[in-house]
């Protein structure tokens, strides 16, 4: 009996066949930019928390917050505490608690001060000696996109970015917005990655999606169901909606100039498009799924006139759903005239032999009916021999919608026979949740985020081409919006938009759907 | 809700499962896998607390059946109480007590309640039949948990996993290894990559945890184990630690005191790990998240414990 071989590939106490051990991350710290921000205590510091009580934290583990505020660690420990108690999703303990805390450190100053960053190497060297984080370091920049270059520039300069062996490493996580349009996007991303490699880059905006992606490629390809009716013989158009019941509320002055198209439908909704209308992809390997979504991207085309094509709005003030809300033009902050789209709604082609003559209809704004996600592939008409139309009157398209959130799943409508004498036929529906049939509760965003961050998971989704396509899409027509001006149709809060977006779809005979 | 149906067959709760999910829509069609519970009669609370608080991660279907062994005199009857809403989690629980021949034929008492399809999981939370997988429940079911802790001897119930195992078979004392497990693997991905040349365990006298902790490192790293029990009093129960020596030095991985485990590797801050003894609730949800068989497993309690138990005898 000889002791086994152990090297970086090859851990004998892992094993294909053994599937309970998930895999912890390697000691490493990271580092919250922006710390006393929103996201940062309602979603980064319980993630944190959530991941060291599933155990998936290594015990060499630290946070780091830089900031402002004139605080001590203590004080940046409260907060944290604070946040995990109210925000995050697993139980509190006190031992995982404890173990946390003995890693949480903070580092006070601005962007600009040589001196803070200099307290910050010195802090993450001590980590690496009193806490065995091995020299491993992420940053997280939960911070606006103007303080990119600033801080990527800090970062470099005081050799933070610079990892000391080949064994360790760095790593940045960003936020969207990544850019306003082609242009902008090509030089924020010179800008990091002028400082960190490709690989090391991480775009959270991204993850959202990332269960969804997987959960999608497999309805679509691990599946026979579906499959053969997925092209424009059987399928008469795609709705994509994202839908967000809340305003723009604080965030006001950030929104204005970027707006809904900008916002959400350059990233998720194309990312959605791309997932249902691409073809299979040879492998799961994260550059051929990019193959394919980047030419299903690439093969996307725009009507021709873009003003019976696209459609834009603004909500309203008034009462909605039982509370009284502010108007967009009236928010705090906000330009009167500014011609910021809180909804748009937009057609576009795929010149694909699949999708010929199906359109996919995107939609995404703010302060509308409800918050919802979804993906509705409607199809055609069966042929009306057999059943009179009297009979059929109260049927609809069959449709396959695959709920995005909230509520994950897919629901499957088709018509079923009315009980009883005549010969009715009438829409029911299948449904299907992801909640209700499954253990593992689907990991939440930002968990799933920073623990590929810390283990090093390739970023499985967008890389810089697909940002690219994506706005190449885009920009026509906000240029084609920016051309026309305002003022733009305000909308009723708690509806489902300006009427312009319905006359969109009935100009081709079609209504959205109520998601 | 609690629904009793004193002195009935399995084709009437099977009728009044319909109605109720009719009435009141409290049954979701939507269940995934059934679990049958099969325990002795007066224990089984315990069991249907557990597999409550893991539906709410895994809706399914409950079968509790309780029988009462070596006692044929009893009349013969089934009572059932069917539990749903809020008394089931997010499950629906049917409790079958059968008294005297009844509980003779097992398999038709359960047939006609599993769910078209799904998966059927057996448990037995106390005694587990000699073997499991050839035994009327389970060989119905895909997978099979027993608990060699909840025997009287429970290292002897640990040496006969390993002649009754058959794929699809799992053991608690297994599952509640995992984090143990999980912590230990984690050390050997980080460098420096040298190789374990020994390794000790030591744990309660009475926690089969510790033999297969054991049997697995020995199995997966092709060295010596050194396997040490302790009387209870002499420290906590189930496994105290574990030691790899390397050439660098020892990585220590300790549990003096409940919850909380101390890691110790060379050049290293010595870490602390919360490390708490899995609850029922905890180990039933990991082994409901996969359906298939455990080949880990199966290699740890056949050849392992075969191998380890041969290299512990010939030390003596």
């Amino acid at each position: 009996m000889s002791p086994v071989d152990i090297t970086a590939e090859n851990n004998p106490l892992r094993s294909a066949d053994d599937r309970r051990l998930n895999r912890i991350a390697g000691p490493s710290s990271l580092i919250i930019f922006g710390v006393t921000g929103d996201l940062s205590r309602k979603k980064l510091m319980p993630a944190v928390y959530d991941l060291a009580n599933r155990g998936l934290l290594p015990p060499g583990f630290a946070l780091v917050g830089f900031a402002r505020r004139d605080w001590e660690d203590q004080d940046f420990m409260e907060v944290v505490h604070a946040s995990v108690k109210e925000h995050a999703r697993t139980p509190f303990s006190e031992e995982v608690w404890k173990q946390l805390a003995q890693g949480i450190r903070f580092v006070s100053g601005e962007f600009g001060d040589d001196e803070a960053f200099a307290q910050l190497k010195e802090t993450l060297d001590t980590l690496d000696t009193e806490r065995g984080t091995n020299g491993n370091h992420a940053f997280y920049l939960s911070i606006p996109p103007k303080a990119f270059p600033q801080v990527t520039e800090q970062l470099r300069r005081s050799g933070l970015a610079e990892a000391g062996s080949d064994e360790q490493w760095r790593r940045v996580v960003i936020e969207k917005p990544f850019g306003s349009d082609l242009k902008t996007a090509r030089e924020l991303n010179a800008v990091v990655e002028s400082v960190f490699p490709a690989d090391a880059v991480f775009r959270i905006d991204h993850y959202l999606g990332k269960e969804t992606v997987q959960n999608i490629l497999a309805l679509r390809f691990a599946n026979e169901l579906f499959e053969p009716v997925w092209n424009g013989q059987h399928v008469d158009h795609v709705q994509i909606t994202m839908a967000e019941d809340i305003g723009v509320g604080g965030r006001a002055g950030y929104y204005d100039g970027i707006g809904a198209a900008r916002d959400v439908i350059q990233n998720h909704l194309l990312q959605l498009l791309a997932l249902t209308a691409m073809e299979e992809p040879i492998s799961f390997d994260a550059a051929d799924l990019r193959a394919e979504k980047e030419k299903v991207l690439a093969a996307v085309s725009l009507p021709e006139n873009l003003d019976e094509a696209t459609a834009r709005g603004q909500y309203a003030g008034g009462w909605q759903g039982g509370e009284h809300v502010t108007g967009f033009l009236d928010e705090d902050g906000m330009d009167p005239a500014s011609t910021t789209e809180t909804y748009a709604a937009m057609k576009l082609n795929i010149n694909t032999r699949r999708w010929s003559g199906v359109p996919f209809y995107l939609r995404a704004g703010k302060r509308l009916g409800r918050r919802v996600t979804e993906i509705a592939i409607v199809f055609k008409r069966a042929p009306q021999y057999l059943f009179t139309e009297s009979q059929t009157d109260q049927l609809g398209e069959n449709a396959i919608v695959i709920r995005v959130q909230p509520d994950e799943g897919v629901t499957i409508r088709f018509g079923s026979k009315v009980p009883g004498a005549g010969t009715q036929v009438r829409d029911v529906t299948m449904d299907f949740g992801y909640g209700h049939a499954f253990t593992e509760a689907s990991p939440e965003a930002y968990e799933r985020l920073i623990l590929d961050v810390l283990l090093g998971d390739p970023p499985l989704f967008p890389r810089h081409e697909e940002v690219e396509l994506s706005w190449k899409i885009l920009d026509p027509i906000e240029e084609f919006w920016a051309d026309k001006g305002g003022p733009l149709e305000q909308y009723k809060p708690g509806t489902w938009g300006p009427t312009s977006a319905d006359e969109l779809l009935a100009r081709d005979g079609r209504t959205w759907r109520r998601p | 809700m609690i629904i009793d149906l004193p002195n009935t067959t399995t084709s009437k709760v099977s009728k009044k499962l319909v109605t109720i999910r009719e009435e009141g829509g409290a049954v979701a069609l939507g269940r995934v896998l059934t679990l049958i519970i099969a325990t002795e009669l007066g224990s089984e609370e315990a069991a249907i607390e557990a597999a409550n608080d893991a539906s709410r991660e895994h809706p399914m279907r409950v079968i509790v059946l309780l029988t009462e062994p070596g006692n044929p005199d009893v009349e013969p009857r089934l009572d059932a109480q069917i539990r749903v809403g809020g008394d089931a989690g997010a499950s629906e629980v049917i409790v079958l007590r059968a008294y005297g021949a009844v509980a003779s034929n097992e398999e038709s008492l359960i047939t006609g309640l599993l769910l078209p399809d799904a998966p059927v999981v057996a448990w037995w939370p106390g005694r587990s039949p000699v073997t499991p997988a050839s035994s009327p429940i389970g060989r119905i079911a895909q997978r099979r948990i027993t608990d060699a802790s909840a025997g009287e001897i429970p290292v002897e119930a640990v040496a006969s996993l390993s002649d009754s195992y058959r794929p699809g078979d799992t053991d608690f004392a297994w599952t509640r290894l995992t984090h143990w497990r999980a912590q230990l693997a984690a050390v050997l991905d980080q460098a420096p990559y040298e190789p374990v040349e020994s390794v000790e365990v030591s744990g309660a006298a009475d926690s089969p945890s510790t033999v297969l902790l054991a049997t697995w490192l020995r199995l997966r790293l092709q060295v010596p184990v050194k396997y040490k029990s302790h009387h209870r009093g002499n420290g906590s129960s189930g496994i105290h630690g574990v030691r790899l020596n390397r050439r660098s030095g020892a990585v220590v991985l300790e549990r003096p005191i409940e919850n909380v485990a101390t890691l110790s590797q060379p050049g290293q801050p010595t870490h602390d790990i919360s490390l708490p003894r899995r609850s029922l609730r905890d180990c039933l949800a990991e082994e409901l998240r996969r359906l298939g068989p455990d080949l880990m497993y199966g290699e740890v309690v056949t050849r392992g414990l075969k191998e380890f138990d041969t290299e512990v005898r010939s030390n003596g």
